[in-house]
């Protein structure tokens, strides 16, 4: 009685969470409401004796899927009431379309019956009492299912690289670090070993920050300094020159030499 | 088997796995103009998918169906994962997600 008060509870919840997902005005509500109806899955999954499916559903998606989403609606600066427009339209055809999908979903429930030899299909791996979910899965997972495993490894990682590769861009602005440069710098080119006179300080030979040639090697492009930076600069400072009013001399790139 | 399915049975199970597929489809017709949306109603249909697997694997007592929830998952996760990487370039782009802005591509 305790699990069926549990489970309807449950139930209900998910499906009342499920319905403002998709009627939320806000998108960030609706985010909100997916977690919730994950975790009443993940609670669902608890009842049917699943327990690492239920912990999985809770790290993958509230952990990861769901906060990526909600990452996405709060970094998109979308008008999201302009977005509502359409759905008085929409609604009547999304509300026939579902309800004939439900209704047919219940028209095959009702005729619906287990096979009578569902006990003599071989099954992989019994459920036992002895082992615990996990275990059992396990055992599953990585003998009968290991290219299914592997498999799905892969497309993890593809979507990655292709997650990463969609958004990365390059900005001519962008200071990206050269690993190649770094790795090529010597301490003489760098450095210099100057004969101070004592008591008379780096002044008298140009101070600190005096023009350097080593300041400008940097023909690699793309870097900080080179030519390609220094004219996306410049374009820069004539774009805001030009909001001003004043005439773009001595732009930042030229502060360099 | 002593699972407390037995208490519910399937029947439940499988009535909450319909309904959420229904607000999933409905959802996807409800919200035709925001993306983000539609991916999570879709999160919602494979949930339900999901749901279905877990009822059956636990009522027969063969773990397959657990399996493939978890690829289903491994699944959805990579699906929402390249669906919100286009969604961000295609606003980048656009400075729009209306579904109804989708047709330089008409093929």
């Amino acid at each position: 009685m305790m699990t069926q008060i549990v489970f309807y509870v449950f139930a209900a919840v998910l499906v009342l969470s499920a319905t403002m997902v998709v009627s939320a005005r806000n998108p960030v509500h609706s985010v909100l409401f997916l977690i919730l109806a994950f975790f009443n899955a993940a609670g669902l999954f608890l009842i049917a004796g699943a327990e690492f499916l239920a912990m999985t559903l809770v790290i993958v998606y509230v952990g990861a899927v769901a906060v990526l989403f909600l990452f996405v609606v709060m970094m998109l600066d979308v008008n999201f009431t302009h977005m509502r427009e359409g759905v008085q339209r929409y609604a009547p055809i999304g509300g026939v379309v579902g309800g004939v999908l439900l209704v047919e979903l219940l028209m095959a429930f009702m005729h619906w019956r287990s096979a009578t030899n569902i006990g003599q299909i071989a099954h992989l791996v019994p459920s036992s009492p002895t082992r615990t979910n996990t275990a059992a899965l396990g055992d599953v997972i990585y003998t009968h299912y290991i290219f299914l495993f592997q498999a799905c490894a892969l497309v993890l990682l593809v979507a990655m690289i292709g997650a990463i590769v969609l958004t990365l861009r390059e900005r001519p602005t962008g200071r990206r670090q050269n690993i190649d440069r770094q790795h090529d710098r010597m301490p003489a080119g760098s450095l210099e070993m100057l004969q101070v006179p004592l008591g008379a300080g780096v002044d008298a030979q140009g101070g600190f920050l005096r023009p350097h040639e080593s300041y400008d090697i940097a023909a690699v492009p793309g870097t900080y300094g080179t030519e390609a930076w220094r004219e996306a600069e410049a374009r820069e400072a004539d774009g805001t020159a030009l909001v001003i009013a004043t005439p773009a001399t001595g732009t930042k790139g030229e502060g360099n030499e | 088997m002593n699972s407390p399915i037995e208490a519910i049975g399937l029947a439940p199970y499988l009535s909450i796995g319909a309904i959420l597929l229904v607000l999933g489809v409905f959802g996807i017709f409800l919200n035709r103009k925001n993306v983000i949306i539609i991916l999570m109603s879709i999160e919602l249909i494979l949930l339900s998918a999901n749901i279905n697997f877990v009822a059956f694997s636990a009522a027969t007592g063969d773990l397959s169906g657990q399996v493939m929830t978890l690829f289903v998952l491994t699944i959805a996760a990579a699906e929402s994962a390249i669906g919100l990487a286009i969604v961000t370039v295609y606003f980048r782009n656009r400075g729009s997600i209306e579904v109804d802005d989708i047709t330089m591509m008409k093929g």
